[in-house]
């Protein structure tokens, strides 16, 4: 295996490296994803329950292709979910993820979007919620080239901070070499808003209750499509609960 | 049933109340009415224990109980329910989610059982149709996207959901045009006229009070209630206005 990535590589900037150095020699080439042109896939990643946990894709999305990619990345030491994602003619590519962590936890999602031809959509919503002293990042990078006309492309970022010692990254970027395009990117850190919390206490929420029902609202968006019970929904509901108990 | 003495309250440095003494027993519906700024809406929140506003002095008794001694979920447990001017929005939360969490935790905190799925729909289906609000309305978002009267009319939807025994009502009329105003008019009388219960109406206007006649009205000026009496003090008001009324 080649050497650790050096941390001026910004699409390792953020990383835990000690977590990284554990891992490394072992960690497995990222996996390829091919959907043929027309086809539609559906992934749905949910954490092992391992401490560290790297999950790494090579995407290519062949014409008129379509990718809905859902995402849980809550490693209790080290997350990291990378993609590199290769846009054809009218694909597709939709991804919806969320970094939930505290303790000292480290938490990152990096991605590369390259539209390489005409008229491909791209739509990342990301969550991040933290507490204790944990990290959470996105870096993603939107990359069209001169040729992707019509391409529409989307980012959009937020993260909540519970405690003061937490931190989160959010760093959308845009390169852009064709001139009829439509990219969008939004980027958001806050923390629990004190009148929603005052208007559910008002309805008889205590509490820990009324933080993690809008946590549960904050993140839970993100998984509409899936359902209430969907399984990533249902464990991304714990561990918010188990954070703000 | 309440009854408050002597109460001061400051938000930031600034005292807003300074010595208001008002009592609503049971059975009653009082309306406080007063000019902007007088303090309406900060006892409305200093009832709610909202944050950011400090009691300085003086007390509230709330059928029976040391009203400050409960934080702000005991007190909607115990029976108190605030009806917001400006009701919050909270996206990703369905209002059904949000009231049926909150009815539960509301009975939780009380030492009753929780209310299952079928009988909280039911509940809320049957206070949603009364109010005229349409019940798919209750799987989006708490107040996400709702008209000014539509959540004036939900705030009247989560009352008949969880059945105080006392409501302080801020300005829930304003905003309302005329069959809105009727229908909450209507809800809190339904809701609350009984001999159990009690309402406190903080309003600027009349014409909410043609629609739930009050028993006393107060009028309120800078933190304190000047001036007390039926609901013909109402009517006084709106033709004359408060310097009026008040010399």
């Amino acid at each position: 295996m080649t050497a650790l990535p050096s941390p001026k590589d910004e699409m390792w900037r953020y990383a835990d490296r000690t977590a990284l150095a554990e891992v490394w020699d072992a960690l497995s080439p990222p996996e390829m994803l091919q959907i043929a042109a027309h086809n539609e896939v559906q992934q749905i990643w949910q954490p092992s329950g391992e401490e560290i946990e790297i999950r790494r894709a090579t995407i290519t999305l062949e014409k008129g292709a379509r990718l809905s990619l859902y995402a849980l990345n809550s490693a209790s030491r080290y997350g990291r979910i990378e993609l590199d994602v290769k846009l054809h003619e009218g694909a597709d590519f939709a991804f919806d993820a969320a970094n939930i962590g505290g303790g000292s936890a480290t938490l990152e999602i990096v991605t590369t979007v390259r539209h390489v031809e005409p008229a491909a959509n791209s739509r990342q919503s990301v969550r991040t919620v933290l507490g204790g002293t944990a990290t959470g990042s996105y870096a993603g990078q939107v990359a069209v080239a001169r040729d992707a006309q019509h391409t529409t492309s989307e980012q959009d970022i937020k993260a909540m901070l519970l405690d003061r010692g937490a931190t989160a990254n959010a760093k959308p970027e845009l390169e852009i070499y064709a001139d009829d395009v439509a990219c969008a990117h939004g980027a958001t850190v806050g923390e629990l808003d004190p009148v929603q919390l005052y208007y559910a206490a008002m309805r008889g929420l205590p509490p820990e209750e009324a933080k993690a029902l809008l946590l549960e609202g904050f993140v839970g968006g993100l998984w509409d499509a899936l359902g209430p019970d969907s399984p990533i929904s249902v464990e991304a509901r714990e561990q918010l609960r188990a954070m703000t108990r | 049933m309440l009854k408050i003495e002597n109460l001061h309250v400051a938000v930031g440095d600034k005292p807003i109340l300074k010595g208001l003494d008002l009592e609503v027993p049971a059975g009653e519906v009082h309306a406080i009415m007063g000019p902007n700024g007088a303090g309406k809406s900060t006892l409305a929140h200093a009832l709610g224990g909202r944050p950011g506003y400090d009691v300085t002095d003086g007390s509230v008794a709330f059928a029976g109980e040391d009203l400050f001694d409960m934080e702000p979920h005991e007190r909607a447990a115990n029976g108190l329910f605030l009806g917001f001017q400006y009701p919050v929005e909270i996206p990703g939360v369905s209002m059904l989610q949000f009231l049926r969490e909150s009815l539960n935790a509301q009975r939780r905190t009380r030492g009753e059982e929780d209310l299952s799925g079928a009988e909280f729909i039911k509940l809320a289906r049957g206070q949603a149709e009364a109010l005229g609000l349409p019940a798919d309305m209750l799987k989006r978002p708490v107040n996400v996207g709702f008209s000014g009267g539509e959540k004036k009319r939900a705030e009247m939807v989560q009352m008949g959901i969880m059945d105080p025994k006392f409501a302080v009502l801020d300005e829930t009329d304003s905003g309302l045009d005329i069959d809105a105003l009727k229908a909450v008019g209507e809800g809190i009388n339904r809701i609350m006229r009984a001999q159990n219960k009690g309402v406190l109406l903080i309003t600027h206007y009349q014409r909410l009070l043609n629609y739930v006649k009050p028993d006393k009205v107060h009028i309120l000026v800078a933190g304190r209630i000047v001036k007390t009496g039926g609901p013909e003090l109402a009517l006084e008001l709106e033709e004359e206005g408060y310097a009026e009324v008040m010399a």
